[in-house]
């Protein structure tokens, strides 16, 4: 993803990226993590934190089980570990 | 099926109707649909309808552990979102939201028209940027053969060490006088212990510097938001990640932003810049119990 770290004033004038050009683990730090929870008559809204737990584990399994990440393709999956529930950022120092 | 009992409405985001999209045509939504708008109480509601024999409750439990379909659904997500966010002021909501009908998203937009507008006013004209600052490579294992990626752990471990060479050391010089003042095995310790501090020390330091970076990018949004640091497998990068930082930036003030994060970048370490983003981290309804204790 080079082409981030170089780009950047770049990108500012040029305006968004696009979609496809979104690293899924960037998207998915956003859309599980952001966006407007919304109660009512919904169906279903994966708001429900067990089931983001769940998949999130999931996700992080099946990187490590399936085949290597090809290198030219966005890195998939969540931060997240499987030794642990609470995914907090390693304090460094501590 | 003349109620089509088997399709649901899957909202992305909602706007202001005053600044409604006017551009060419939307996006496919997920699962191909075609997106449209609801519009109600002054609200723009931007949603497609989906199968519920898809995006069901419980299809929706099988389908969120396939990192193959969450990818599709996320991407289609963030290309409609992105689409109407080019040319309005929107609010993203929560990946997969459905309804049972476009009437529940009227409904909804109507009995929570003043929580949107709250929100709409706090993004409207600005942007969320992305900020990823990594640990250079020399604030983590260096010697040869130890395990890259798990700082975390590796320094745990580390720390454990050096606490059995600390009293090994002790008992070494108490039960040792007289002989030679430092035998191979002490002088051993004591270069892993100074590594090992060296290395506590640069992580200190890299923290500090992560720390100083959040808050000079802070000062310049309107409010930020960290999330939780990606792991080194799945950035894909060996390094850790020592802030994942979102900040919501006035758009004209971006091309500072950006120029601020070129000039924090610093040799011992990488600073990653993504954006600009619809503001998905910042998109909160007042009384949804979402992250606003942590906006700053």
């Amino acid at each position: 993803m080079t082409f981030e770290e170089t780009r950047g004033a770049a990108l500012a004038r040029e305006g968004r990226l696009p979609p496809e050009r979104v690293a899924l683990v960037d998207l998915l730090d956003r859309l599980l993590a952001g966006g407007v929870v919304v109660s009512g008559d919904l169906v279903l809204s994966i708001a429900d934190i067990d089931l983001v737990r769940i998949s999130v584990r999931a996700i992080f399994m099946s990187i490590r089980e399936s085949a290597p990440i090809r290198a030219y393709e966005p890195v998939r999956g969540y931060a997240t570990r499987p030794d642990r529930d609470s995914y907090e950022p390693y304090e460094p120092g501590d | 099926m003349a109620a089509d009992p088997g399709s649901g409405t899957y909202l992305y985001a909602v706007a202001a109707e005053e600044g409604q999209h006017r551009g060419g045509a939307l996006p496919r939504g997920i699962a191909g649909g075609e997106v449209r708008a609801i519009g109600r109480a002054g609200l723009v509601a931007y949603v497609s309808s989906v199968p519920l024999d898809q995006f069901g409750e419980e299809p929706l439990r099988r389908s969120m552990e396939d990192l193959d379909w969450l990818e599709e659904t996320a991407r289609a997500h963030h290309r409609v979102v992105e689409a109407v966010a080019r040319e309005v002021a929107v609010v993203p909501v929560r990946l997969v939201t459905v309804y049972s009908g476009d009437a529940q998203v009227g409904a909804l937009l109507e009995e929570r028209y003043e929580d949107f507008a709250r929100a709409l006013a706090r993004v409207a004209g600005r942007q969320e940027w992305g900020v990823k600052v990594y640990a250079a490579s020399g604030d983590e294992a260096d010697e040869p053969g130890e395990r890259r990626g798990r700082p975390a752990e590796a320094a745990a471990s580390e720390r454990a060490t050096g606490g059995r060479g600390a009293e090994e050391d002790t008992a070494g010089e108490a039960g040792g006088a007289g002989k030679e003042p430092e035998r191979p095995g002490t002088a051993y310790l004591k270069r892993r212990q100074q590594h090992i501090r060296g290395r506590e020390e640069a992580w200190r330091q890299a923290g500090a510097r992560a720390e100083r970076i959040h808050g000079a990018l802070s000062s310049i949004a309107v409010a930020s938001r960290r999330h939780r640091a990606q792991d080194p497998q799945l950035s894909g990068r060996p390094e850790s990640m020592l802030l994942n930082g979102a900040y919501l930036v006035d758009r004209e003030r971006g091309e500072e932003f950006a120029r601020a994060v070129e000039e924090l970048r610093e040799p011992g370490g990488d600073v990653q810049l993504t954006g600009p983003w619809a503001p998905y981290s910042f998109a909160v309804l007042d009384d949804d119990g979402g992250p606003r204790e942590e906006l700053t």
